[in-house]
């Protein structure tokens, strides 16, 4: 069974069609890749799946939960679906470790030593645990993306949501996140990802989907459809993107 | 009139300061305590509880505090209920102070940027645990300046509660004038007394916000 159904989906702001029928599944440890060009809806899809963003038709179903639907526990959902943000988004006021245990205290009502304790694993896991105590102005982009990621994991999630976790960041910075997240992926972690690192997309994805004009346009495993893509719109997008 | 001395005006007058003082204090902390359960309301996005929220704000924006003082005092009289100048005073101060304290804040909630309730949603939080734990603990801190620089309003506004014959430092200054007939004297000491209330506080709002902008 898959872990994400995302089932003929469309989504409009006003006359604007953004999402025209997407169609999706993804099973447990599967790493998808969602790549486009920026307005292809790939972003909005990607925020469909824990909520954030509303959808008119179709529906979408994560670990068993349909988003969004009228008896949907939206809690629970998100519980079980982490994201990571373009802008990070930590919170200024708290420090790293607090960061990452305010949701498991509150949320999970964890007491705060044994959260405490799961800050420093997952902090450590982002290779962090020399910064638990640091507030997030104090931390470089690479550094307070990690630290996002660790905030997701904290929540033990079955399928993490990656909206662009690189595009904020200094190009030499880029690489001790994407570490982070190949990391997770080699651990079995569910993630679907919306990304231009083309080279990451194709080492450590299972599956790629390409979307152009809010629809799946061509999808497969990435080697071969990086290596043969069958539609002009995905040859040109690759090629442009070398 | 030699009778009244300079010191016995001003004692007087200070004795009713103590009034005034009380009179702000019930209505900043009450109107805080409406204001942030409105501020609540008012943010939550569910239709139902921020209309008539918008209502009371609006009504108690756009109509005067003597107004409303009256609508109190005479109003609820109408209904059989006794209702003393503290009561009334107290009440629609209150009130009026929390339709303000609310549109504030609501301006400072949304000052916080949209990604910090976006992420806080994805951990599962509620609206109310959000804003217990991410956005308030940040509004407020761009919240104090305006806030403090407010309560000058308060002070000020307690004035009114004297037409209504409730004795703070407004009543008093006319009630020592039609003993005295010194109404400048009497009436420039209250200004003076009102001023040296009301400075301290707006110097501090003035401060509050230099730091912060500063921190920024």
């Amino acid at each position: 069974m898959s872990l994400v159904s995302i089932r003929d989906v469309r989504k409009s702001y006003g006359t604007v069609e953004v999402l025209k029928g997407v169609s999706l599944e993804v099973a447990k440890g599967d790493v998808v890749a969602i790549i486009g060009r920026s307005g292809s809806g790939k972003s909005t899809l990607l925020r469909c799946i824990n909520g954030l963003e509303t959808y008119q038709f179709g529906a979408i179903l994560a670990d068993g939960i349909e988003v969004g639907g009228i008896h949907a526990n939206m809690r629970e959902l998100r519980r079980h679906v982490g994201m990571v943000f373009q802008q990070f988004n930590l919170f200024p006021h708290l420090t790293a470790a607090e960061n990452v245990m305010l949701a498991p205290t509150v949320v999970n009502k964890t007491p705060k030593k044994e959260a405490r304790a799961i800050a420093a694993e997952v902090l450590a896991k982002v290779g962090l645990s020399e910064k638990m105590d640091a507030y997030p102005s104090q931390l470089s982009g690479g550094q307070q993306q990690r630290v996002a990621i660790a905030r997701s994991l904290a929540m033990r999630p079955k399928v993490l949501l990656c909206d662009e976790i690189t595009s904020a960041l200094d190009p030499e910075l880029v690489n001790e996140v994407l570490r982070v997240v190949e990391q997770l992926a080699k651990e079995g972690m569910t993630l679907i990802l919306v990304t231009h690192e083309m080279r990451f997309a194709r080492d450590v994805g299972t599956n790629l989907v390409f979307m152009h004009h809010g629809k799946v346009h061509e999808t497969g495993k990435p080697k071969d459809v990086f290596a043969a893509p069958q539609t002009p719109e995905l040859q040109q997008f690759v090629g442009g993107n070398g | 009139m030699s009778d009244f001395s300079l010191w016995i005006i001003v004692k007087n007058l200070l004795w009713a300061t103590q009034w005034t003082i009380l009179l702000s204090l019930i209505a900043f902390v009450g109107g805080g305590i409406v204001g942030l359960v409105l501020l609540f309301l008012r943010t939550s996005q569910v239709k139902w509880l921020e209309v008539p929220t918008k209502l009371y704000i609006e009504f108690f924006q756009g109509t005067p505090l003597l107004m409303q003082l009256f609508l109190f005092f005479f109003g609820v009289a109408l209904f059989g209920i006794e209702v003393s100048p503290w009561m009334a005073a107290g009440l629609a101060l209150t009130l009026w102070t929390s339709a303000f304290l609310t549109e504030i804040w609501r301006g400072c909630v949304e000052a916080i940027p949209k990604g910090q309730w976006e992420a806080s949603a994805s951990v599962a939080m509620n609206y109310v645990e959000q804003m217990r734990y991410v956005i308030l603990p940040q509004a407020m801190r761009i919240a104090i300046a305006p806030t403090v620089g407010f309560s000058v309003q308060v002070i000020k506004g307690t004035a009114l509660a004297s037409i209504i014959g409730f004795v703070e430092l407004t009543k008093a200054g006319t009630m020592i004038n039609n003993a005295t007939f010194r109404p400048f004297l009497v009436y420039a000491l209250v200004a003076l007394i009102y001023f040296c209330l009301c400075f301290p506080l707006s110097w501090y709002a003035k401060r509050l916000e230099g730091k912060l902008n500063v921190a920024r």
